[in-house]
């Protein structure tokens, strides 16, 4: 019986990508972060995105 | 020159005290061992991606509410919500199950819609009017087991019953009916297909 070696093109390492997240990806977080604002109102807290 | 290394700890603390430079330095600290984690269980760079982005949101939302209280215990506290958000994303994915077509098996080419459009119908029509015909011409004898065996749905014990010959007989009509059939098909090239 033949056999298939077949590999997932999304492999990183056959691409020879690193196993790291895109710049993009770290600069949305870094701007959520910045944006995100929690305001505490006696027991309760709000949470504000502002842009 | 001595190079110093702010903990997590202190770098979260400071974070939480307003400092958004601290988050950078413990997301590029810590992304590819977080990153790798993820992938290593999802095996698609943009899955990966995603729970990525959302690890560290909700890793934000916590430290901006002042609800973490792990204090020396960052790393892990961040790769139990990745794990956490692994699970949830299989267990979408198993009540929504998704074809991948990246490869080389393509699903629609197993799958179609079967039911028959208006043209599809027209052409079904005119075949079966078109056989019919062709049944027509044939002989007597050939036509009454054809019509039997094809329209009626008989065996050829029913008919040879119903016609008093024998099965053989009937076998041998029926055969010539479909090679009379045919002769007449190739002489006038009719195409009989849908």
């Amino acid at each position: 019986m033949a056999k298939i070696y077949s590999e997932h093109s999304n492999t990183p390492k056959k691409q020879g990508f690193k196993l790291r997240p895109k710049d993009e990806t770290i600069s949305f977080i870094l701007n959520y972060s910045k944006a995100l604002s929690v305001i505490n109102y006696k027991n309760l807290k709000f949470e504000a995105l502002q842009n | 020159m001595q190079k110093v290394t702010i903990t997590d700890a202190i770098l979260v603390s400071n974070y939480i005290k307003g400092d958004e430079s601290a988050l950078e330095v413990l997301i590029t600290r810590h992304k590819q061992r977080i990153y790798s984690f993820i992938y290593s269980k999802v095996f698609d760079r943009d899955i990966a991606e995603d729970i990525f982005q959302d690890t560290f949101i909700k890793v934000i939302r916590t430290l901006k509410r002042g609800k973490y209280n792990e204090e020396g215990k960052f790393l892990p506290w961040v790769m139990r919500i990745a794990h956490n958000l692994v699970i949830d994303h299989f267990r979408k994915n198993n009540r929504m199950p998704k074809f991948d077509n990246s490869g080389d098996f393509d699903i629609f080419s197993v799958i179609s819609d079967t039911s028959l459009n208006a043209e599809k119908v027209m052409v079904k029509e005119q075949v079966e009017s078109d056989v019919r015909r062709l049944i027509d011409e044939l002989p007597e004898d050939q036509k009454e087991v054809l019509v039997m065996r094809m329209y009626n749905d008989m065996s050829f014990k029913e008919i040879s019953e119903r016609t008093g010959v024998s099965i053989n007989t009937a076998l041998g009509r029926m055969r010539y009916a479909l090679i009379n059939m045919r002769k007449v098909i190739e002489k006038h090239n009719i195409v009989l297909t849908n």
